[in-house]
């Protein structure tokens, strides 16, 4: 896909995005609202289609975000889709494991470090934390980092 | 008698003194057939990602090229990539040629090491000796450029820490043809050997979709048809200028892997032969002020896949949030579609075909719940090493040894 062809796709999920920022030709952001996201990388995965890269959970101070990396292998551009979590107290994002296996362990990780929790994930156990790691502290926080 | 002990599970893993990852791999097992697969990692959650948020930008090349011994690097490579991306700026051409040739360096290095390894697990020792053999001058002309074999740290923001001597040029081309010689021998004497094909071919299948959906990147992607690689997609360094071909094979099996790597050595050998020969004069590095507010994602091809970096920086000196893909970390999944249904006998092999810093097999052990038996890993390697002489007496294979020549 080119990426005049990757450009028109996009503007088929404009209304699901706060925004379509380029920050140059080979990377492109896509901010969207956490409850949207579920559905534009099902897009982006399926329809367009790119491959999946990872994802990066980030907290922010006043709100979650979690970024999901994909990939336009034709051009070398990357496209990232910036899920924002706004409640702080219980953060939650709808998962994206169910139809991209390869998103089941990163989802997982980022659950271990910053407490996000992914709804209708197949399988939520830790992966990066030992068994023995405290509940509800949550290494990648602001607060834990103080 | 109770479910749990029904179903046979095999424990691989999770700690061996060679490996640079514990990773632990349950198999659950019907009779000699995989049925599935359950894996767990981070027995040695290093907690990179929070300490370089601690550290200074020109400080965390040298944390993540301890990310992993042999791709040290392709992490720095891909951090640096972020960065420069975030700060607008391009590093002189000498260096970005440097990055190439040390970059291609640790290609050839790492998958000479897999080869030799996969030989090893099949019970093939002689290609074991040969690879590893061939592998040492590699390390020695890293040492010679970069002062180490490992853990190289010669890549900064903005260039390169250490030169490449012009008079060093003449004998590395020397020592590449050699490596080129060697590698040639090597790769017809793996790719035509009749017990190797019988052992290799068609186990251990990853299909094109199955690679898709695992999201898998590297020789892994390309033993199954897709043909990507972020030195030819996302060209950073000098690879755009540069001529050299993707390897991809569309079987998907643990052969296809094997030949993918073979072949990429030979690629990466002419890669460093044009690098060294077309090497400008020039400095190695531009001053780097500061790093502005902003984000950014690098990447770059290393021998296993995709490193992946992607970095936030608020302006201060320091990054305020550091991601790092390493390949493995979506290889190692696609397990569950490659052993599923495979022999127990196969299960070495189409494990350490993705490479994932592997050994990790020297500790399994195999409870039979049928009989009672218990497995460890010499006797799973016995099963390994038995089939393929079952497999050289079918296809009448001359029976000779390592201690005949």
């Amino acid at each position: 896909m080119n990426q005049e062809e990757l450009n028109n796709k996009l503007l088929e999920i404009k209304d699901k995005l706060i925004d379509i920022e380029r920050k140059s030709d080979k990377r492109i952001f896509l901010p969207c609202e956490a409850k949207n996201a579920y559905a534009v990388n099902k897009f982006l995965f399926e329809d367009v289609p790119l491959r999946f890269v990872i994802a990066t959970g980030i907290d922010a101070e006043d709100c979650f975000e979690v970024l999901y990396h994909f990939s336009n292998d034709e051009t070398g551009c990357v496209v990232t889709v910036k899920a924002i979590i706004r409640d702080r107290e219980k953060p939650a994002i709808e998962s994206i494991a169910p139809f991209l296996p390869g998103a089941e362990w990163i989802e997982r990780e980022i659950h271990d470090l910053l407490g996000i929790d992914f709804k209708n994930h197949p399988n939520l156990r830790r992966l990066i934390l030992s068994d023995d790691w405290p509940e509800g502290v949550y290494p990648l926080r602001k607060e834990a980092k103080k | 008698m109770k479910e749990t002990v029904k179903r046979p599970v095999l424990a691989v893993g999770p700690f061996h003194p060679l490996q640079e990852e514990m990773e632990f791999y349950q198999l659950t097992l019907d009779g000699e057939k995989v049925v599935d697969i359950d894996v767990r990692i981070s027995y040695n959650h290093r907690g990179m990602e929070g300490i370089s948020e601690t550290l200074q930008f020109d400080q965390v090349p040298f944390l993540v090229s301890r990310v992993c011994g042999i791709c040290s690097a392709s992490h720095p490579l891909a951090y640096i990539n972020a960065v420069e991306e975030i700060a607008g700026i391009t590093a002189p051409e000498r260096a970005q040629y440097i990055r190439v040739i040390i970059n291609e360096l640790e290609r050839i290095h790492s998958h000479m090491l897999w080869v030799g390894l996969a030989g090893h697990f099949i019970g093939y020792d002689t290609v074991f000796m040969w690879a590893w053999k061939y592998r040492e001058p590699v390390l020695d002309l890293l040492e010679q450029i970069t002062g180490n074999r490992n853990n190289y740290g010669n890549v900064k923001v903005g260039g390169c820490r250490e030169d490449i001597p012009n008079e060093l040029i003449p004998k590395m081309l020397k020592d590449l043809d050699k490596l080129d010689k060697k590698t040639w021998m090597l790769t017809k004497a793996v790719l035509d050997d009749p017990i190797i094909h019988a052992r290799l071919k068609g186990v251990g299948i990853l299909t094109k979709q199955a690679a898709i959906d695992y999201a898998v990147t590297g020789p892994t992607a390309r033993g199954s048809g897709i043909a990507i690689d972020v030195r030819r997609d996302d060209p950073y360094a000098a690879y755009a200028d540069l001529d050299w071909n993707v390897i991809s094979q569309p079987e998907g099996d643990v052969f296809a892997k094997a030949v993918v790597r073979l072949l990429e050595v030979l690629e990466s050998v002419k890669i460093i032969k044009q690098a060294l020969k077309k090497l400008p004069d020039g400095p190695i590095a531009i001053e780097v002020k500061e790093i502005p507010p902003g984000e950014g994602c690098g990447r770059a091809e290393a021998p296993r896949g995709e490193t992946f970096h992607y970095v936030r920086s608020d302006g201060g000196n320091r990054p305020v949030r550091h991601k790092i893909r390493a390949p493995s970390y979506v290889n190692v999944p696609s397990f569950k579609a490659s052993c599923l249904g495979g022999h127990i006998s196969d299960v070495t092999i189409t494990l350490a075909a993705v490479d994932p810093c592997y050994s990790c097999t020297e500790r399994l052990a195999v409870v039979d719940g049928h009989n009672n038996i218990i497995h460890n890993y010499e006797s799973l390697h016995q099963l390994s090493c038995e089939k393929t002489a079952r497999i050289k007496k079918e296809i009448g294979a001359p029976e000779w040894k390592l201690e005949d020549i």
